[in-house]
């Protein structure tokens, strides 16, 4: 059984943290590592990829980290993360262009259940899925 | 022949940048607030100040390692999409910077190392309304007047200038990248904050570096 981790990027940390907050609602006892990088360290909107990095390496046992983030300089703060890395763990690690809250709910139920990270990372994609078909 | 690159003109142009962040932050807010989330000038101020106060605490012992900490102190500090760029700059320049001095070629090796390293993080062109208007053509102009065997002054100069330009022709454009492109059409008419910021970088180093590079 994999135990494959999950990263949160944010602007915000109240966004973040709420989304991991949704999240966890759905499995309150799984033990899924779930990290969060978000915010300035002066408590205002923006992204830190050294702290991204430390995230990543905090969430990671060796079976891969899943990473799930908001948009423009979270993304950049992501790629830029991965440079920060040792090369054996940035292989293990996928940033993902599911979106934030859908595909983190998606994403910690099968990390919970002891989904690989490519199945992690697929489910995370899949996230907008329910929605468009309730939709239509 | 002029003095080399050394960490000390590396870090007299690290200064001269953040002290002219400083002076322009409240004009690149402005800017930023026209056609973007209106942080660029708080947000550069926050991550050039932190680069200094790093350079003061922590001396680097050369150029590569002077380069290197600004860049991972942008990348943390910025907080907006300039930390990533600006940061991956200078991550990149110090990477084709060695520990020795640079000469006038190497440092436009460096920055055209820089400059492949913004557009590979933020996949923008020229074109785009984004920092890249200001730095590809400076580093064209550096690169042609250093061939040309201009000294490495007015080449500086020279680059500035394009800088200057590629700034001032962003205005009509339409944004493609970043903030500003949700605003698609309204983008055209204000000039871009980054590459504002980023002749005033080209500013900075003719202030401080003009009399190095031999």
């Amino acid at each position: 059984m994999a135990r494959v981790g999950l990263v949160v990027v944010s602007h915000s940390r109240p966004l973040a943290e709420a989304a991991v907050t949704l999240a966890r609602q759905m499995l309150p006892s799984a033990e899924v590592a779930v990290e969060v990088a978000a915010g300035t360290d002066d408590g205002g909107l923006g992204t830190d990829a050294v702290a991204v990095s430390a995230a990543i390496t905090a969430a990671d046992s060796g079976d891969g980290v899943v990473v799930l983030m908001d948009l423009g300089s979270a993304v950049m703060s992501a790629e830029t993360a991965l440079e920060l890395l040792d090369d054996d763990v940035r292989d293990r690690v996928v940033l993902s262009s599911a979106p934030l809250v859908e595909g983190l709910v998606g994403a910690v139920v099968v990390a919970a259940g002891g989904a690989d990270r490519d199945r992690v990372a697929a489910e995370a994609l899949r996230g907008l899925a329910p929605k468009q078909a309730h939709l239509g | 022949m002029a003095d080399q690159l050394d960490v000390a003109a590396l870090g007299a142009w690290v200064r001269e940048f953040a002290r002219s962040i400083a002076e322009h932050k409240d004009e690149l807010t402005a800017l930023d607030s026209a056609i973007g989330d209106a942080d660029h000038g708080a947000n550069m101020d926050r991550g050039m100040s932190a680069a200094v106060a790093a350079l003061e605490a922590s001396p680097p012992a050369d150029p590569a390692a002077l380069l290197k900490q600004v860049g991972m102190t942008l990348v943390s500090k910025v907080g907006g999409a300039s930390g990533p760029l600006y940061g991956t700059f200078f991550l990149r320049m110090a990477g084709a910077l060695g520990p020795d001095p640079a000469d006038d070629q190497t440092f436009a090796r460096a920055l055209r190392a820089g400059l492949d390293g913004v557009i590979a993080r933020g996949k923008a062109e020229p074109g785009d309304k984004t920092m890249l208007d200001a730095l590809t053509p400076a580093c064209d102009a550096l690169e042609a007047a250093l061939a040309e065997g201009q000294p490495f002054g007015a080449a500086l100069t020279a680059a500035a200038a394009a800088a200057g330009e590629g700034r001032d022709a962003t205005v009509p454009l339409v944004a493609r990248k970043g903030r500003a492109s949700y605003l698609g059409e309204r983008s055209a008419g204000h000039q871009d904050p980054g590459a504002t910021s980023t002749a005033l970088l080209l500013d900075a180093a003719v202030t401080a570096l003009s009399g190095s590079g031999g």
